[in-house]
Parts: C-alpha cells; sequence; structure tokens
C-alpha cells in the first residue's frame, strides 16, 4: 500500500527485461493520470503532501498504527466484474479457464493471480479499469523493434500475474493482490482519450501480467480501436487458446517472454509451464499477429548453448526465421539476488547461435549502445533502424522494404 | 547451590548406589523403559474441551459456557487449577497479544466472538491491558462481516485488519515461500495466539492452525497449488512466526467436513468444541482425524480417497522443518 510511485522508481528498472518491460510505471509529476488535475487540486494536494512531510517524514513509527480510513482504501465494487472465461462447478465452486493453470476455486476464494475471486460461485475480475501503473515509453522499451519505431505506447497495468518469476522487476505489483497498490479508476474510453492526448498512437498493456486483466484489455482495445489508437500486448503467453484468440485477437502486436527452453526451468523459476506458451506463439502466428520474442538471458539457469540452439531452431520451424528475438541482459531482482547480471558476451553467444541457425533479426536488449539493438537487412546487411537507447534515431525502412536492395523487411511500420 | 548443600554426602552415595542397582537388576529392558518414559515425556499434548450445551437450547454460543470450555481446555492443558493462573504462565503484562483469527468464513463460520471475548477476559485478568490486546486478520471488512467491531484506539482490546496498517515492503523467504509479512505480525504484537477454525479445504485437505498463517502474508493465492505443499510448512518456518507463537486454540464448535473453507451448512456441524496445544501440527493432525472421522460418519470418501490428504502436515514435521508432531504415538490426546 505504501509503495512510493515516482519518477525517480521509474527510472532504476533495467530497461527491457522480461517480466516486465522496463519497470512499473509511476506516478506523480510524469503520470498520465496527473493530467486530471487542475491548478487548484494540484497545489491542494502539494500543501496536503508538505504538510504531510513535516509530521511524518522525520517519525517513522515504530509500530504498526491503523488508519480509520485505511492506506488508499479503494471501492472495490467500481473494479469488479464477472470474468468472462471460466465453468461453473458443483458446491459454488469454478475453474478457471483463462490460463492453463485452470484453478478450481472455491467460494471467497482467489486464483494463483490473486485478482479473481469467487464469489457465491460467480468468479469474478477485480482490476477492470483499476490501473496501478501508467506510462508513456517508447515502443522500443516493451520491447517491439518492427512495430511503429520511434512512436510512443500509453502504456499500464493492474496488479496480478498468473505466475511467479523468481527474477520478476515488478513483483511488487504483479506479485500483489489488487486492494494491496494504489490504483485509478481508468475505464476503457478514458484510456482511449488519454493515449490520443498524450500523442501515442497505441495503448500497451504490460509491466504487471495482462493474461489477468483480460476482460479489461479487450475493451479498453476496442474503445481505443474506435478513437483510431492500437493495442499491444507484453506478456508471458501462459494463456488457454480460446481466451487467447478471443483477447489477443483484439491486439495489433503481441511481445512474448519465452522465459526458458526447458520444462524444468518454467516449473522452478517461473512457476508455470513451456508447452503452454509454445502452444500460444503458434497460435498468434497462425493468427497472423505481429509478434515479438523476449528471452531474458538468467547466468547458469538458462543460457546454455544447448537451450540457445534449440530454441533457435524451434523458432524457425515452429514460427519462421522472420521472428524477431531478443536476447535481454537479466538483472539481480526478488526473489534471484543472487545471481551476477548477464555477462554481454553471453547475450553475444545466445545471438551467434540463433544467428548461425538462420534467424534473422536477432536483438540484444538492455545493454545500451550495443549495435545488435539495430536493425539490418538479412539480404544486403545495411543498418535499416538505428536506436540509441530506447530511441530509433534512424529509420530508412520503406514500405516495409530496405531501401538499398528492395528485401521486403517484415513488421507493422505504419499505423 | 543450596540443594546441592542440602544433600550429604552420605545421601549422594546412596542415591548413586540405588541408581546403579536398578541399572543392575533391569539391564536392557530397564533402559528400554526409561527411553520409553523419555518419549512419552516428549509427547505433544492436544486438549479437546468439548461442552455438548455449548449453545444451550439455541443456535448462538452462550459467553459464560464458553468461558467456562475456555477454563477448562486451559487447565487441563497447564494442569492448573486456577484459570487466571494458566494464562500468567503463558503471557507477562507489558507484552502485546495478537490473537490471529480467521475471518474468511464469515459470520458464523469464522473464528468465533465469543471465544474471542473469552480469550481477551482472560488476558486482561491475566494483567495484559486491554489496548495491548490485537484481535487480527487479512482485512478490516472481513473482519466486520464475521461480527467483530473493529477498533483502533482508545482504550479498549484493538481490532483491526492488514489493510489498515499495510505489509512490510521487505519480502522474508524460507524454501518456497517469498511474502511480505503484515505489519501486525512485525510491529504490533510481541505473542501470538492462533485462534483458527477447524474447516475443510477444497485444495489443502483441511485448514486449521497451520495453514490459518497464510493470513499474515501479502500473496497466500500463490502458495495454493499442489495442496499447498510444502508452501504452509515452510511459511510458519519464518522466524517472526515460529518465535512468537506461544499456544493454538482451535475454534472448533461448528466445523466442516467438506466444502470447504467456505460456509457450506450442509457439510458442517455443531462440535461444540475447542482444540488446544503448543504444538500446531500435533493440532492439525488431531483435527484432521476428527474430520475424517465426520466424513467417514457421512458415507463420504476418506480426503486421501478424495486426492486432497493434507500431506502439508506431514512435511511440517519432517526433518527439515520439525514444526511439532504427526506421529499418532507422541500425541497425547486428552479429551474433557
Amino acid at each position: 500500500m505504501s509503495r512510493e510511485f515516482d519518477a525517480q522508481e521509474g527510472i532504476k528498472v533495467p530497461a527491457d527485461g522480461a517480466g516486465g518491460d522496463g519497470g512499473p510505471a509511476v506516478r506523480g509529476e510524469r503520470s498520465p493520470f496527473s493530467c486530471l488535475l487542475d491548478r487548484r487540486s494540484f497545489l491542494k494536494c502539494a500543501l496536503a503532501s508538505g504538510a504531510a512531510l513535516g509530521v511524518c517524514e522525520f517519525a517513522q513509527p515504530l509500530v504498526a498504527i491503523p488508519s480509520w480510513a485505511g492506506p488508499q482504501k479503494q471501492d472495490d465494487s467500481r473494479f469488479t466484474v464477472e470474468a468472462k472465461f471460466y465453468q461453473k462447478l458443483q458446491n459454488q465452486k469454478i475453474k478457471c479457464k483463462l490460463c492453463p493453470r485452470e484453478c478450481t476455486v472455491g467460494d471467497r476464494e482467489r486464483g494463483y493471480c490473486g485478482v479473481r475471486e469467487n464469489r457465491g460461485g460467480t468468479y469474478y475480475s477485480l482490476v477492470y479499469s483499476r490501473v496501478c501503473a501508467a506510462h508513456v515509453d517508447p515502443l522500443e522499451k516493451k520491447p517491439l523493434f518492427h512495430y511503429l519505431p520511434g512512436t510512443l505506447a500509453f502504456s499500464l497495468a493492474t496488479a496480478g500475474c498468473n505466475v511467479n518469476c523468481k527474477f520478476c522487476q515488478n513483483w511488487d505489483i504483479s506479485q500483489a493482490r489488487p486492494e494491496q497498490v494504489p490504483a485509478d479508476y481508468a475505464p476503457p474510453k478514458a484510456i482511449a482519450e488519454l493515449a490520443k492526448q498524450y500523442h501515442c498512437p497505441t495503448i500497451a498493456y504490460t509491466y504487471s501480467e495482462p493474461v489477468v486483466f483480460s476482460e479489461y484489455l479487450m475493451d479498453a482495445a476496442d474503445a481505443g480501436h474506435e478513437a483510431g489508437v492500437h493495442s499491444v500486448v507484453v506478456s508471458n503467453g501462459y494463456m488457454q487458446e480460446e481466451a487467447l484468440k478471443t483477447a489477443y485477437g483484439k491486439m495489433d502486436a503481441v511481445k512474448i517472454d519465452l522465459k526458458a527452453f526447458t520444462e524444468a526451468y518454467y516449473r522452478d523459476v517461473v512457476v508455470g509451464e513451456l508447452k503452454p506458451v509454445l502452444d500460444s506463439l503458434v497460435t498468434l502466428r497462425k493468427m497472423g499477429k505481429w509478434t515479438e520474442i523476449v528471452y531474458l538471458v538468467v547466468p547458469t539457469l538458462n543460457d546454455s548453448d544447448s537451450e540457445f540452439r534449440g530454441l533457435a531452431r524451434w523458432i524457425k520451424t515452429n514460427l519462421g526465421m522472420d521472428v524477431p528475438v531478443h536476447f535481454t541482459q537479466f538483472h539481480p531482482e526478488y526473489l534471484l539476488k543472487n545471481l551476477p547480471i548477464t555477462p554481454v558476451p553471453t547475450l553475444e553467444r545466445a545471438k551467434a547461435i540463433a544467428d548461425a541457425e538462420g534467424l534473422h533479426y536477432v536483438y540484444i536488449g538492455n545493454v545500451p549502445g550495443h549495435p545488435a539493438q539495430n536493425t539490418y537487412c538479412p539480404k544486403c546487411h545495411r543498418m535499416l533502424v538505428e536506436r540509441v537507447g530506447f530511441t530509433a534515431s534512424q529509420m530508412l525502412i520503406r514500405k516495409g522494404s530496405c531501401p538499398f536492395c528492395q528485401q521486403p523487411i517484415p513488421g507493422v511500420w505504419q499505423a | 547451590m543450596s540443594a546441592m548443600r542440602s544433600t550429604s554426602r552420605r545421601d549422594f552415595l546412596k542415591k548413586c548406589l540405588t541408581g546403579a542397582a536398578v541399572l543392575h537388576t533391569s539391564g536392557r529392558m530397564g533402559l528400554l523403559a526409561a527411553a520409553e518414559q523419555g518419549a512419552a515425556l516428549a509427547k505433544s499434548r492436544v486438549v479437546i474441551a468439548r461442552d455438548a450445551m455449548l449453545r444451550g437450547v439455541g443456535t448462538t454460543v452462550d459467553s459464560r459456557r464458553m468461558l467456562s470450555l475456555l477454563d477448562r481446555a486451559m487447565q487441563t492443558f497447564f494442569d492448573g487449577d486456577n484459570p487466571i493462573e494458566t494464562w500468567k504462565k503463558l503471557f507477562r503484562p507489558g507484552e502485546t497479544v495478537g490473537l490471529k483469527v480467521n475471518a474468511l468464513g464469515g459470520r458464523g463460520f469464522s473464528s468465533n466472538l465469543q471465544l474471542v471475548e473469552a480469550i481477551c477476559e482472560r488476558l486482561q485478568e491475566a494483567g495484559i491491558k486491554a489496548n495491548d490486546i490485537v484481535v487480527w486478520d487479512r482485512d478490516s471488512d472481513e473482519l466486520e462481516h464475521t461480527g467483530f467491531h473493529v477498533s483502533t484506539g482508545g482504550n479498549r482490546v484493538q481490532c483491526f485488519g492488514t489493510d489498515r496498517v499495510d505489509y512490510e515492503q521487505e519480502l522474508v523467504t524460507h524454501g518456497s515461500i517469498g511474502s511480505r509479512l503484515s505489519k501486525i505480525l512485525t510491529r504490533r504484537c510481541n505473542v501470538l495466539i492462533n485462534v483458527p477454525v477447524l474447516k475443510d479445504h477444497d485444495g489443502a485437505g483441511v485448514t486449521i492452525a497451520l495453514k490459518n498463517m497464510y493470513g499474515v502474508i501479502h500473496n497466500p493465492n500463490k502458495y495454493h497449488p499442489n495442496g499447498c505443499n510444502p508452501y504452509i510448512a515452510d511459511l510458519n518456518m519464518l522466524p517472526e512466526i515460529r518465535t512468537k507463537m506461544r499456544l493454538t486454540i482451535c475454534d472448533a464448535t461448528t466445523a466442516s467436513y467438506e466444502g470447504g473453507p467456505g460456509y457450506k451448512p450442509e457439510y458442517s456441524w455443531k462440535n461444540n468444541a475447542l482444540i488446544v496445544s503448543h504444538d500446531p501440527v500435533a493440532l492439525d493432525y488431531t483435527g484432521w482425524q476428527i474430520i475424517e472421522r465426520k466424513r467417514a460418519e457421512q458415507g463420504l470418501k476418506t480426503l486421501e480417497g478424495d486426492g486432497r490428504a493434507p500431506h502439508y502436515i506431514a512435511t511440517a514435521a519432517d526433518a527439515q522443518h520439525r514444526l511439532g508432531t504427526n506421529d499418532p504415538k507422541r500425541i497425547a490426546v486428552v479429551e474433557v
């Protein structure tokens, strides 16, 4: 509850790791929601904050003193809608059909994600319009490199996640229940309006795990499309096929965190399964969704040559050579603080193996300034998109092709 | 030292000789008997106190009979004559005592109000100030729905949920657990009394003492796979829980044998009992057996047969955890 959302926190988080795309968003001075404040309200808030600082900053309570209002007590009912993907069982139980976990949830209990609750045999999402993080990010931060380079995404998240990655950068929102994190009420139309107001051609559902707020994501995508705003999702892909088709069918592009290429890693580090994620990637391919893959390379846990090779071969066989793959650098976080940052040579080794297997667009992520952040033509090898950090500083692709040799470059290059 | 001085050299030698004679005459059998006696001493005590007339002729628990039932349970457990003295053995004035109740089941199937009132009454008579007693669970609204009056100030018993004070920012970890703890546990209470409810659980098999600790962390939903095993045992290993826990008083006045953890009237029964122990594993094992007996009586499969035996109880007793015993030979169940 007392998590401070400020710009500083946004900055400290690594840029584009898996399990999030660069850190939770921020509220406060750079928050998109701050535009809702007029000058009078701003001054009122500032005075109140000043007063609070005067009282509290130097007097940390040694004991937990309860407050009557409760920290950020939220009106639960405005965020609650019936879930779309579940099956009713006997004895007021339900079986969730959103993700492969298929939680059987008794009355008054929640599923593994912590954001869906059985109330008297009806299953509810508690995070509809309950935005706990929002920010304006470059698409490159997701990372989506072959999707409208150099444009912005109005990025948002709710609490909750259907896995529990030990390296999660955003665990303080992804592993929390909705009532434990401050949130704003942001119905779908408001999101579409805010995206336009901030000159974002795209809404990105990201930071935590959008699978768990599918109902909201679908309606926000519809509202966005009505207003001429696209939608992309940054997801773990751990989802049932019907839910995937229904929810991500509304997306204009998808980024999937493929966290490893072994079931053991998924079981021990992710608390999930590999197979359903691979199935999701194949389904997305069949649906014709523009998809990019991120693989967070964690030292000693998923960085073997055989794993990189197996992954590259599987992608080539099942998805094709043109799917962009981003090998990104791990930073110690959450429950994996005992491991070092991924050495850059390890990432380069992963890229070399994937290149050798014939993948056309293999990138290195979280290493600012590395040449493997740029896009090169697979035929003439000229640089087509130059990136510095999250900024596309040069974009030479014309009408979806290399301007030098006319090789088609797959992606979504125009809104 | 004074005791040593009061023993004369002659008495000392006499006792040594007697001891040697006993060893010599009884031989190996004597040593085994001594070992068994030692094992018997190490038994975990679980007291089940019942009162068939706990509700009189009505449906609500009678406060005076509840106080009397609690006294009987505590005096039996501590071998005492005076109900106040038994509480004084456990708690000292100045300590802040947390009563971790279970308010998930709503009114009628959460920790019994009259039981909690009785515990608070005896604590105060034992010298604990009213506002040094905190009745708590995860959420204040759930406590209110259960019938507790949320109270956060003044010179009276405090009652509120973690939602009022938040969880610690820092994670605590043990084995499969990585969680944020309630500040009520970490900052407000010196000692704890666990006041769970005897219930069936669709995932874990049963939910009694050990699983009630899911209410002290921010992410219990992450620990339900695999019948909550080994999560429940790992959670109870956290020093903040182990070192503060003094006693479990399980509310078994209304219990469920199927359809839990939510309240299903058709699967619950008026058991009119309290279960008291220092050993949460022994208490859970004993509670599990009570539920199994009721299931058998109702013609239901065992929990094992239903694919949801509470294996976490054995895990809590294993060499990696040693939170108590699940060996029936090492549990002394006393029914009064």
